[in-house]
């Protein structure tokens, strides 16, 4: 037991979740202090651990290292737990003692299973990751909130059964519990790569972040938007860097959600596809898998981290403010909220890259690696990406909500935390951008490499202004999606009929698509579900009160049938 | 002195129950009955726990009842493996004890409280009997104390539907019981025995006959019955939702293991591993059967509006695990089963005593009625949550051990298809079990219900319940005794009985 006792002093994770299990039974008034400085007490206990193994204990018959600090780990570590700061210091005025516990514990299980040494102890915390983040969802209390996060949950416990089955097939094949490079080839490879394609959101494998995320509570997206995705990223790094499939993999999760988010009127869902666009570029780095395209996929990992927190942040103190984030409905917001402006349009200048903000300094390490090794049609397609990104995330978000046409709300700013978590967020946003070198000092790997080149920035620029016509063009014509009904059609530009109708139609086609896919969990299993509730429910053949002799001609049968069997 | 009184233990922990159970009747008032049951359960635990240690330390206990050698008079036999059922039986009954006295006083009138009492000792003593006892008919014997004594006992719940439930309970026990006794009596007649070991011996001369067939199927059929296992499940649930809390509490933790055990004990010890599974297909039989019942189960789990109800069908999903575990014929198989016969018990018997806490307060047990039950009642909300994650299988509780030991065992003996299917059925338990906690936490209190006094269930149903919990926690965490001993059972028994 003593193991046990050390190894919960030396652990981050478990200083987390302990905190967080605290939480909810401490007086109202120890929360703000509790939600900030349990955080800095993680991040301080994480640099004190030696880089090395820790936290060695036995559990049902294995040897677990559940504290594995190395420059992978520890990258992945520190920004999850400056993301727990952020998030709590963000929902600082939430009187829900729910939430609270759950995205402290999120957060640690989260920090303990990238610290994992290995599959057993990976698998325990990956399961924790799911257990609590569904509270973030429920926490909204609405009947959609609550079918979508059972829907969440099946889908991420989904994830931990083949991550524990794939486990077991390897222990048993290898003898070895060992979270290393595994690779598809080993026993049980593919199925704990499944595991972890299912919450890296893998196209096909994705709708549960589009579906569940913008579900949550104004700050409870913000916490979710943090954890699971990246710690699949992580986890693919570690076991699956270098792996071909990936680089595949990574160029269509770029690409396809652009379309989407184009389309899509909920502004937190747009952050949503965009983030599944974000996460293409990791796992395309890990694909790769050369030290600096690892190096690139963890330090975007850390960048998009924060912006893409800083972009849900800001459209959490919207919808706390204005009630909703429909496109279509929001508009000239930047009269009231004018700081929330600012955060919103640098988290949307770093998620699009300009040079100077974060994402320029993390996203061009991975062109230049895909660069370095070759892979010319994956750089194409990143480069084709990165000018999506700008149009919805970078454009499309500030431009609808902020500005556009005024739709007459006059609200409060946020709220002063809010905006001091913002406030932080967005100066890391810029600090990183401006100054990497704290950045580069902590990757994993020892490569030198230098954003601002000439190349680099006039590359990224000329790329940048290309797609902001294109926004420009779209949005004069009337063509971008959202405000088409909003929007009177020049007469320059009726002779023209026919594009307007192939946008339409093609966005019709994109949008079946989409419902299709998601029908697969809604619609489809609409019709399965009332047909298992016909046989199962309770006046179905299965569940309803038999009458006796019912059951004694079933008992009956059973008998004569071990008796045909035997004879 | 005191070694002599040890080495009556066996004999002990049947006749000391049954033996209290007239002082009950005569104490009468409610608070006299329930003080003898609370020492009589603790004492027949401190035994069992006396016994349990004593037997992993010098070997299995054979004890002559009467002092008639076996295979003449009774044998009682306290092997590694019904030792650890044995635990979990007196233990729960224990831990329940201090449960019954508040929830009992708010279901049953003030003049019948003692009659429960005595009950549940004639239930306990009944099962503790079906787990020591090393003579077939003798088991049939305590099977009937026990199933008689529940009978009694459901129909003492509050609502009427009680009544039908125990009746249909009483016909299907009853069938099990005739069936069992039929395969037992098959059996006197080919070998003119009835102690277990001295069946073992002088079986396999007849095993070829269709007598010795015939036997296996009665049995198997009977104690199917008495085990809830798919088709043979169907009084369960109503005899469950409808069973006064504590008797649920008790009878689901302990009631179906001990049948199962029974089953075990009857095909691996008796008639053998080899003969049941290689000469007769009964584990496919078995393996198909707990499949079905494990995903029907599961899905009507799903969709019941009442929470005890609920628990009651996913008790059947649950009972395929166990079933499934032994099917295997593997020592990995047959621990696997043993892990969960334990686990599941605390499981369950966690969760009913959670949900009866909640009845104490509201006096429904519907789904809908129990919403926003999570600020009201803190801690017993919070005790049903971790009973919940513990029978979906989260890691760090007594579910995942189980969990984790079957398909373990279930992938290296190469059923890949019933790996899948363990793992559709623990997803549909994520459902069902996050469907009650959607309701306590998230939905808000009905205005009607409401009028209910708020407030937490009695201080000593909480601590009975989060002992529980705390075991549940205990042995997630650290799994190895448990593992190490029912490691152990499993390999003695199959060591036994090839």
């Amino acid at each position: 037991m003593s193991e046990w006792l050390g190894h919960a002093i030396a652990s981050p994770a478990l200083l987390l979740m302990a905190a967080g299990l605290v939480l909810a039974v401490t007086p109202r008034l120890v929360h703000a202090i509790w939600l900030l400085a349990v955080p800095v007490l993680a991040l301080a206990l994480l640099w004190a651990l030696p880089t090395g193994l820790h936290g060695q204990v036995s559990l049902f018959g294995f040897d677990l290292t559940t504290l594995r600090v190395d420059g992978l780990s520890r990258i992945w570590a520190t920004i999850f737990i400056i993301g727990s700061f952020l998030t709590g210091l963000y929902a600082l005025h939430v009187d829900d003692r729910v939430q609270h516990v759950a995205s402290l514990v999120y957060a640690g299980a989260a920090v303990g299973a990238v610290l994992a040494g290995d599959l057993v102890t990976l698998f325990i915390f990956w399961e924790a990751t799911a257990i609590s983040s569904v509270f973030l969802i429920w926490a909204r209390r609405t009947v959609r909130a609550h079918i979508v996060g059972l829907r969440y949950l099946v889908i991420q416990v989904i994830s931990g059964l083949l991550l524990m089955v794939g486990t077991i097939i390897h222990y048993h094949q290898t003898g070895s519990i060992a979270f290393d490079h595994l690779g598809l080839n080993v026993a049980g490879g593919w199925l704990i790569f499944l595991a972890f394609g299912i919450k890296a959101a893998f196209p096909l494998l994705h709708n549960w972040v589009q579906d569940a995320y913008p579900e949550s509570t104004p700050t409870g997206t913000v916490v979710l938007s943090i954890y699971t995705t990246k710690l699949a990223i992580y986890s693919l790094a570690r076991g699956y860097a270098g792996t071909e499939l990936l680089i595949t993999i990574g160029a269509v999760m770029t690409l396809f959600p652009i379309f989407y988010a184009v389309i899509e009127n909920d502004l937190r869902r747009v952050l949503a596809y965009s983030l599944n666009n974000q996460l293409g570029f990791m796992v395309v780095g890990i694909g790769i898998g050369t030290p600096l395209a690892l190096n690139g996929a963890a330090a975007h990992a850390f960048a998009h981290i924060l912006y893409k927190g800083l972009l849900f942040m800001s459209m959490g103190a919207v919808l706390y403010r204005v009630g909703t984030v429909k496109a279509s409905e929001l508009g000239g917001l930047y009269k009231s909220m004018p700081f929330t402006t600012v955060f919103c349009i640098v988290g949307s200048m770093s998620i699009s890259a300009f040079p100077l903000f974060s994402g320029f300094v993390t996203k061009s390490m991975i062109l230049a690696a895909a660069a370095d090794s070759h892979h010319w049609i994956a750089w194409c397609v990143l480069l084709v990406a990165s000018a999506g990104v700008l149009d919805h995330s970078g454009i499309k978000v500030p431009f609808f909500s902020f500005f556009a046409h005024d739709a007459g709300y006059r609200v409060k700013e946020a709220p002063l935390n809010m905006l001091a978590a913002m406030a932080i967020t967005a100066a890391l946003c810029i600090g990183i951008g401006v100054y990497p070198a704290p950045l580069y000092a902590i990757l994993p790997f020892d490569v030198p490499y230098s954003p601002y080149t000439t190349a680099h920035v006039v590359n990224q620029l000329q790329l940048l202004l290309f797609a902001a016509l294109a926004f420009v063009v779209l949005f004069r014509s009337g063509l971008y999606p959202p405000e088409v009904r909003g929007l009177n059609i020049d007469s320059d530009w009726i002779y023209r009929r026919a594009l307007p109708f192939t946008v339409s139609a093609v966005r019709w086609a994109l949008m079946r698509a989409r419902d299709a896919a998601i029908g697969v969990l809604t619609i489809g299993l609409g019709g399965a579900r009332r047909r298992i509730e016909a046989s199962f429910g309770a006046r179905g053949v299965m569940a309803r009160t038999w009458t006796t002799g019912v059951m004694l001609l079933w008992v009956t049968a059973l008998l004569a049938a071990y008796l045909w069997l035997y004879y | 002195m005191i070694a002599h009184f040890v080495s009556q233990f066996p004999i002990l922990v049947v006749v000391v129950p049954l033996l209290t159970m007239p002082l009950v009747v005569l104490a009468h008032r409610a608070f006299a009955a329930w003080a003898l049951y609370l020492a009589c359960t603790w004492a027949v635990f401190a035994m069992a726990c006396a016994l349990f240690a004593r037997v992993a330390t010098h070997g299995p206990i054979d004890y002559a009842v009467g002092g008639w050698a076996p295979p003449f008079g009774i044998e009682l036999v306290i092997d590694s493996f019904n030792a650890v059922v044995l635990l979990l039986v007196a233990g729960m009954a224990a831990i329940n004890s201090i449960y019954a006295r508040a929830s009992l006083a708010r279901e049953i009138e003030p003049e019948r409280l003692y009659l429960v009492y005595a009950l549940m000792l004639a239930c306990l003593a009944g099962l503790i009997g079906i787990t020591v006892t090393g003579d077939a008919f003798n088991l049939f014997v305590f099977l009937e104390i026990s199933s008689l004594s529940s009978y009694a006992l459901i129909a003492m719940g509050p609502k009427r539907r009680a009544l039908l439930s125990s009746f249909q309970y009483l016909i299907m026990g009853t069938v099990g019981g005739t069936f069992l006794l039929i395969g037992v009596g098959l059996a006197y007649m080919m070998t003119g025995t009835l102690n277990m070991a001295d069946l073992a011996t002088r079986l396999p001369a007849v095993f070829d006959t269709r007598t010795c067939q015939a036997a296996l199927a009665f049995i198997v059929v009977g104690l199917s019955l008495k085990a809830a296992l798919f088709p043979a499940h169907i009084w369960l649930p109503n005899a469950y939702t409808y069973a006064p809390s504590s008797v649920t509490a008790f009878i689901a933790a302990t009631s179906t293991k001990v049948a199962v055990y029974a089953l075990i004990r009857f095909v691996f010890t008796v008639f053998g591993a080899s003969y049941a599974f290689e000469q007769l297909p009964l584990n496919q039989v078995l393996l198909g059967l707990s499949a079905i019942a494990m995903i029907a189960a599961s899905l009507a789990a799903i969709f019941q509006t009442d929470v005890k109800r609920l628990l009651a069908w996913s008790s059947v999903a649950q009972m395929g695990y166990i079933v499934t575990g032994f099917a295997l014929a593997s020592t990995a198989g047959l621990s696997a089963s043993l892990v969960h016969i334990v686990n599941h018990g605390l499981i369950k018997g966690a969760l009913f005593m959670a949900v009866g806490a909640m009845a104490w307060r509201t006096r429904t047990t519907s789904i809908n009625d129990l919403a926003g039950l999570g600020r009201t009642m803190p801690f017993t909300s919070a005790a049903f949550v971790v009973g919940g994650l513990s029978l979906i299988g989260v890691p760090a509780t007594a579910g995942f051990i189980s969990k984790w030991a079957l398909l373990s065992a279930i992938l290296a003996a190469g059923h890949y298809l019933i790996a899948a299917l363990v793992l559709i059925a623990s997803l549909l338990a994520v459902i069902y079990v996050g469907k009650v906690v959607e309701a306590l936490y998230f939905r808000p209190r009905d205005a009607e219900a409401s009028n209910h006094d708020a407030g937490e269930a009695p201080l000593a149903m909480q601590i009975a319940t989060w002992a529980l919990i705390a075991l549940n926690v205990a042995i997630g965490l650290h799994a190895s005794p448990e593992l190490t001993a029912t490691g152990r059972a499993a390999h003695a028994l199959i060591g036994g009985g090839a």
